[in-house]
């Protein structure tokens, strides 16, 4: 789930509990051990640059490609190196979780080394994607499951943690069995399990497959969800990093950080702090769905523009960059852009905020001007609806209303002084439940009353003239 | 005068009345609470097969001691491949008996994840995906398309018994949109007649290729122009 952190980033000091004191939270500014720097250009990503080397599942997926690609090279060495090593690898190199809300990984990792007090500690892995437009966790574990298996090791090794719970959507049937096939090889050959890669550290992998619900992206409620209960987020604190898995230490990392991390250490986290601009450093996966001639998902460097974005590798908007309407830049929990933001806005975490929507996981979806804008968002209230666990009434009762609200608004059957009771339910909702799918329930309502409210009214005069004042217009 | 004073009272009480309460389970697309069918009872016995048994001690092998419960969505899920992709309430029992847990925590979890199917379903169980992504491109036709084809109603069971139609939320496959999936497979990038091609295989009990459907095409179309070029020399 997207987003699931984003709140933490954005919200108050107050949220934050024990990471308050560590991190400094001014519109998104984490500190960060980065300098400046005077890089204006961003992307295309050079082949040499890239991560994932078979994203289009064109080589071979098992042990053997995997080796022949540098997935396990010294491992050992990396290992060795130690804890401190990896984790300030990963802080140099400034990566940012790739789950949506962009927490600095290498400071996640150092909340683990407190000292021990005899408990077991865990690394989850989220692969429970389910954020619509979202399908780069899909390609890695199908296509580089190594990248992550490999990943979860070092990531294991920097926290000491003893085992890692991979939870997989359990849609993903076909990406599950070659994850196990990836984990089997990888006990076979000695580099995970008893005296991982010859290292002496102990770490085992399991698969973990959910059973279809959205909410369980949400690290809490993921951390439920393998401990055979109802995937409902719990309150924080106390944080995972306290009382997570099992009631133990427990870390929970995206797929895509995790299988970044091998390659960030083996390359030096200078190298990869050397692409995007500073604190949104790296490359990442983008998703490009919707209205474009090529749809396809693409290793690029962060902060690249979202025109060149979709003109180099998604051949374009149908009918041309004319035809855009509008694009919601990172899966559908972020707020959507409209056509004269998206000519400028550069894709990482600081580009968007700006442009008042996020990064969230990079699924950008591209809407022409034949779509229909409030159907569209419509159809993501419907998604949270169908998705929201019940447990925070704002959540469960303000998303039906919005549904209910928003699908009258898809004919124009409302009046316009309801466009400001939607945006009081979104702002009454977002804020005042446990997790973070609240809030991204309400921005796509907020995006598309901020940029469209002109349509909106639009219709409902349409509406209006057609069939004569509407019920709601009569009754307020 | 009193009377349309009445009648005027009584229309704006229509015009503003509506259900307060609008919680989940009265909207949910399947009942939350079972109701006993011939089909689906609790006096139907239930077991796990010789190999499944095996699965299930690997699948409980991978939780630490004192906290086994977490095996219970892999066993759910274990318990409904084996029973043709369905869940009855025989099975929930046989897995609370083996978890050692009340029959009520096995309830809580099969009615909160949408993968735990509590009625009998046809032998493929077509879930297509409606939300934005696939929708921009077309998953409406396709929905139509498999209703027509089928003879399903969304959420029913075509009447020769081997189809099921559901409508479901992202399924993650967004660059391929629109797509569906059947049973464990994806089958991606489709076009209204991809969508009938598949179904009609089904019907004879074929399997499709999984995947997606545009770089098939792509291939096509680049073999052709081989052979076209071939042909013209």
């Amino acid at each position: 789930m997207a987003g699931a952190l984003a709140r933490i980033i954005q919200g108050s000091k107050s949220h934050l509990g024990i990471i308050g004191p560590l991190a400094t939270v001014n519109n998104g500014s984490v500190r960060f051990q980065q300098t400046e720097s005077t890089k204006t250009k961003f992307g295309p990503l050079a082949d040499s640059d890239r991560i994932f080397t078979n994203l289009y599942g064109r080589h071979d997926w098992r042990l053997k490609g995997a080796l022949r690609r540098g997935d396990w090279y010294m491992t050992k060495e990396i290992m060795l190196k130690g804890t401190d090593w990896i984790v300030n690898e990963l802080k140099t190199s400034g990566l940012r979780g790739r789950g949506g809300a962009g927490f600095p990984t290498g400071m996640k990792w150092s909340f683990m080394n407190k000292p021990s007090d005899g408990r077991p500690k865990y690394l989850v892995v989220n692969a429970d994607e389910g954020e619509p437009g979202t399908c780069k966790d899909r390609e890695i574990m199908r296509h580089d499951p190594h990248k992550l298996v490999e990943g979860c090791l070092i990531a294991g090794k920097a926290m000491g943690a003893q085992a890692a719970y991979i939870y997989i959507r359990g849609e993903f049937y076909n990406e599950a069995s070659n994850l196990q096939v990836a984990i089997a090889e990888a006990y076979q050959a000695g580099l995970i399990g008893k005296n991982a890669c010859g290292s002496g550290y102990d770490f085992d992998v399991f698969v973990h497959r959910g059973a279809g619900a959205y909410i369980c992206g949400e690290e809490t409620a993921l951390i439920e969800s393998i401990e055979g209960k109802q995937g409902k987020p719990r309150l924080k604190p106390p944080f995972p990093a306290d009382v997570g898995l099992f009631g133990c230490p427990t870390t929970v990392n995206n797929v895509e950080t995790i299988a970044v991390a091998p390659t960030i250490c083996r390359r030096g986290g200078k190298w990869f702090a050397s692409f995007g601009r500073p604190r949104n450093s790296g490359t990442k996966l983008f998703n490009i769905s919707g209205h474009v001639n090529t749809p396809c998902t693409v290793e690029e460097e962060m902060s690249i523009p979202l025109k060149e974005l979709i003109e180099r590798h998604a051949g374009g908007v149908t009918g041309g960059w004319d035809n855009l309407l509008a694009i919601i830049p990172g899966g559908s929990s972020t707020p959507l852009i409209p056509k004269d933001v998206c000519e400028t806005v550069l894709m990482d975490f600081d580009g968007l905020v700006a442009a008042q929507t996020s990064l969230g996981t990079a699924a950008i979806i591209v809407m022409d001007k034949s779509t229909d804008i409030v159907k569209a968002i419509a159809r993501l209230i419907m998604f949270y609806k169908h998705e929201s666990c019940g447990q925070c009434t704002p959540c469960r009762e303000g998303v039906s209303w919005m549904n209910k609200i928003i699908y009258r608004f898809v004919d124009g059957n409302a009046s316009p002084k309801e466009i400001d009771m939607l945006w009081e339910i979104s702002k009454q909702i977002e804020g005042h439940t446990i997790c973070a799918l609240g809030d991204g329930a309400a921005w796509p309502v907020q995006g598309l009353i901020r940029h469209f409210r002109p349509e909106l009214e639009r219709r409902m005069a349409d509406y209006a003239a057609r069939h004569g004042p509407s019920r709601a217009e009569r009754l307020y | 005068m009193l009377s349309s004073l009445r009648s005027g009272v009584q229309g704006l009480w229509r015009a503003s009345s509506r259900a307060i309460q609008t919680t989940a389970n009265l909207q949910h697309d399947s009942l939350f609470v079972h109701r006993d069918t011939p089909e689906d009872n609790p006096s139907i016995p239930f077991e796990f097969t010789p190999e499944n048994k095996k699965r299930a001690e690997a699948l409980l092998a991978i939780y630490p001691e004192g906290h086994k419960r977490g095996a219970m969505i892999p066993l759910l899920d274990l318990a409904q491949r084996q029973n043709g992709g369905w869940l009855p309430i025989s099975a929930m029992h046989k897995v609370a008996e083996l978890l050692n847990l009340p029959r009520m925590r096995v309830y809580e979890v099969a009615t909160f994840y949408t993968m735990f199917i509590r009625r009998p379903i046809g032998k493929y169980h077509v879930q297509v995906c409606t939300t934005t992504p696939c929708w921009l491109r077309g998953s409406d036709a396709v929905l139509n398309a498999i209703k027509e084809a089928t003879g399903c109603e969304v959420g029913g069971n075509s009447p020769c018994g081997k189809f099921s139609v559901s409508e479901v939320e992202c399924l993650g496959a967004c660059v391929n949109a629109p797509m569906i999936q059947v049973n464990d497979d994806y089958y991606e990038d489709l076009t209204v007649e991809d969508t009938k091609e598949i179904i009609d295989k089904l019907k004879r009990d074929e399997k499709p290729k999984p995947g997606p459907r545009y770089i098939s095409r792509q291939i096509l179309i680049y073999e052709f122009n081989i052979l076209y070029l071939v042909t013209r020399s």
